[in-house]
């Protein structure tokens, strides 16, 4: 049988809005996904450190403050030096759609803006999973 | 509030009324099998007399102005004077929304309302690595009195009112505005503000906290006696349900959770050998104005009453300012669409009617853009405009309290009421809000009644509209959106770095010290951090100064 997905629910940075985060996070784990959540505040470093200690195999990040081409690039490139970038990376939060190219071109999976049902995104990522594993499993 | 003879009219009114109802649901069923407001309250088909037989009009309502306040705070309110309009802004530099402040004081606004980036709100400098990425983004970034100066340049602090979004550090920005004023001339006692300076929700639902629980309380108090003694037109908290329903609360959570951080203020200031009678004059309120009009034009008034009862009979308050509940309402941001967002203006006109129906005294109303970005100059204009076509137009505000004796409104008043009631006997049992906090009981109903919100939507329960119905293709790429760019990061670092040089550092060390030694023993912290902001301390140095005496909050993460 296949091995859960496991995911991390990531606050990155000094943003307190958590309510998307926890939602998504309820919405995963009743899709029978395990769940890590980081709470709020963490530093890239600390994301990254908490997907690989957690085997985990995406990172979702939940931000509203701005910061986000930072926090994105930041724990990309964290993950790659640290030889953990198969590890997904996908997001959410209020983000411009001018912005997705470059959060994507840095290595995101997607971003899933205001509104998006989380049938959408658990969709997304049962299937991005499922093809890194098919990938690994090479 | 009838005679029986009414009464008994109405019963055999209402044997009718059911007999035609129950034709019209054989022809079609209704929408729905149940209905309930926006917070999940079931609804009645309709309501009549007998819903509201039980409300005693002097006792329950009272008129405008008079105990317990249900109708208003004021006996004349918008006949008087409209609530103050005042739009929270702030991003980027101090110049560029010092910039933006004017540009809104010129368009009306009548109060401004400072939004600082995250960093300041957390109490760390731009140049602190924990600031990497954030500086000026969600608001303006303020390290020192000297970016105070240049955000409140040409602004007649004795003339506007000034609101200030910050929680934590709410003493060192207090004292950078008061530091200001002196600069231009304005004594303290000429001020007339808000700051938000409510902890207890940030470890609720909004999340800024920096110290633990119990020398923030201190914090607060202390700021409560130095405003008494000095700053007596300031209003010393804003205790807020605004974020509490942000985060997913019901319109009841939202009454019930924000009176009892209240209560924990009140005994905490009591504690500290305060007055309620004389502090209880400044506290004031900050809620969120959602969709469901009827729901929270009663809630509004059903915070006033609560509060009025609740000063008065807990805490024995004999004097009418201390029992009002005077507050500042925000629209509902979590009720904008990124999906045809032109559609948000209707949103919020309608959140705009709640407030003032509901008897507000200051308003912001949200722009259309937020949620995808700051808002840009033109659609903060709309978003002010439509206060004011609320207020000039609409004609709501040429009656007080416009909707009481509805039927339907008094009956949501009482069941709001009673609800938040019922809550707050819940978290004295648990040993009052600081505890209830520790124990996540008021983040958990408030995550579950998020999760429902969101599974009510995606099983089409709850229709948003543009985007679970009525969706249509957009291409958002071409929308006009306010940056803030990396360069302001790196700008505001440089001139902090000056600033520094120029100051003198044997001033600072001494101040800093001085709050060091103050915060280990019990004086009020006010005037201390009130010398270092004029000795050009920074806001990280005074409370990294702090968070070296006090420690920092730890999360208790629920899910």
């Amino acid at each position: 049988m296949d091995r859960k997905i496991r995911v991390v629910v990531a606050k990155p940075g000094l943003d307190g809005h958590d309510r998307g985060a926890k939602v998504i996070a309820r919405a995963f784990r009743d899709a029978g996904m395990e769940v890590i959540y980081t709470g709020l505040r963490q530093t890239p470093e600390q994301i990254v450190a908490t997907a690989i200690q957690e085997d985990a195999d995406a990172i979702g990040i939940s931000i509203l403050s701005g910061a986000h081409e930072y926090c994105f690039k930041t724990i990309i490139d964290l993950l790659k030096e640290k030889k953990a970038d198969d590890i997904i990376v996908f997001g959410g939060g209020v983000i411009p759609e001018t912005d997705y190219p470059t959060l994507l071109g840095f290595g995101a999976g997607a971003i899933f803006g205001p509104g998006t049902p989380t049938t959408v995104t658990i969709e997304w990522l049962e299937k991005a999973v499922a093809e890194k594993r098919a990938k690994e499993a090479k | 509030m009838f005679e029986q003879t009414q009464l008994q009219e109405v019963a055999e009114g209402k044997k009718a009324y059911e007999a035609a109802v129950a034709k019209a649901l054989v022809k079609g069923p209704e929408r729905k099998e149940n209905f309930t407001t926006g917070g999940g309250i079931p609804l009645k088909r309709t309501y009549t007399p007998e819903d509201v037989n039980d409300v005693d009009y002097s006792k329950d309502l009272g008129f405008p102005g008079a105990y317990p306040y249900t109708r208003g705070v004021q006996p004349t309110m918008y006949r008087g004077r409209f609530w103050t309009m005042r739009q929270y802004a702030g991003f980027a530099t101090a110049e560029d929304s010092n910039r933006r402040y004017r540009y809104l004081l010129s368009q009306g606004t009548t109060g401004l309302s400072v939004a600082f980036d995250l960093p300041t709100q957390i109490g760390y400098d731009s140049d602190d690595p924990m600031a990497v990425g954030e500086c000026g983004k969600v608001g303006v970034a303020v390290d020192s009195l000297a970016d105070a100066e240049i955000l409140f340049g040409g602004i007649p602090l004795d003339k506007v009112s000034t609101s200030m979004t910050i929680n934590a550090p709410a003493s060192v920005l207090l004292s950078m505005y008061i530091a200001v004023a002196e600069k231009q001339g304005v004594p303290m006692n000429a001020l007339s503000g808000t700051i938000q300076n409510d902890i207890l929700k940030e470890y609720i639902a909004r999340g800024t906290y920096i110290f633990p629980p119990k020398p923030s309380m201190r914090l607060i108090t202390d700021i409560f006696k130095f405003c008494s003694e000095n700053i007596p037109k300031w209003n010393t908290i804003s205790i807020s349900g605004y974020h509490i329903r942000e985060a997913g609360s019901t319109a009841i959570q939202e009454v019930a959770f924000t009176l009892a951080d209240g209560i924990a203020y009140v005994e905490a200031a009591m504690k500290s050998g305060q007055d309620p009678n004389v502090f209880g004059k400044r506290l004031s309120f900050f809620f969120n104005a959602h969709n469901d009009f009827i729901e929270e034009v009663a809630k509004f008034r059903a915070a006033r009453k609560v509060w009025a009862r609740i000063m008065k009979d807990r805490f024995g308050v004999t004097e009418k300012g201390a029992q009002t509940l005077r507050f500042h309402t925000q629209t509902a941001g979590c009720t904008l669409t990124a999906q045809q967002a032109e559609n948000n203006i209707v949103r919020v006109a309608i959140q705009t009617m709640a407030a003032v129906c509901g008897g507000t005294q200051s308003l912001h109303t949200n722009s259309l853009d937020e949620a995808l970005a700051l808002p840009t100059d033109k659609s903060v204009r709309i978003a002010l405009r439509t206060q004011q076509i609320v207020a000039y137009e609409s004609g709501v505000t040429n009656i007080v309290d416009p909707l009481a004796g509805s039927y339907a409104v008094e009956a949501l008043t009482k069941q709001i009421e009673e609800g938040a009631w019922e809550y707050i006997k819940k978290i004295d049992e648990l040993g009052g809000m600081m505890t209830a906090i520790e124990k996540g009981y008021p983040q958990k109903n408030i995550q579950d009644a998020a999760y429902d919100y969101q599974r009510s939507i995606e099983s089409g329960d709850r229709i948003i509209v543009g985007v679970n119905k009525f969706q249509i293709e957009e291409d958002m790429s071409e929308r006009k959106l306010l940056k803030v760019d990396a360069s302001v990061g790196v700008n505001q670092i440089k001139k902090l770095r000056e600033m520094k040089e120029k100051r003198d550092g044997v001033r600072v060390k001494t101040t800093l010290d001085a709050v060091r030694e103050g915060a280990k023993g019990d004086a009020n912290l006010m005037p201390l951090i009130l010398d270092a902001v004029r000795a050009y301390a920074t806001e990280g140095e005074i409370c990294g100064v702090l968070r070296e005496v006090f420690g920092e909050y730890k999360e208790n993460v629920v899910l």
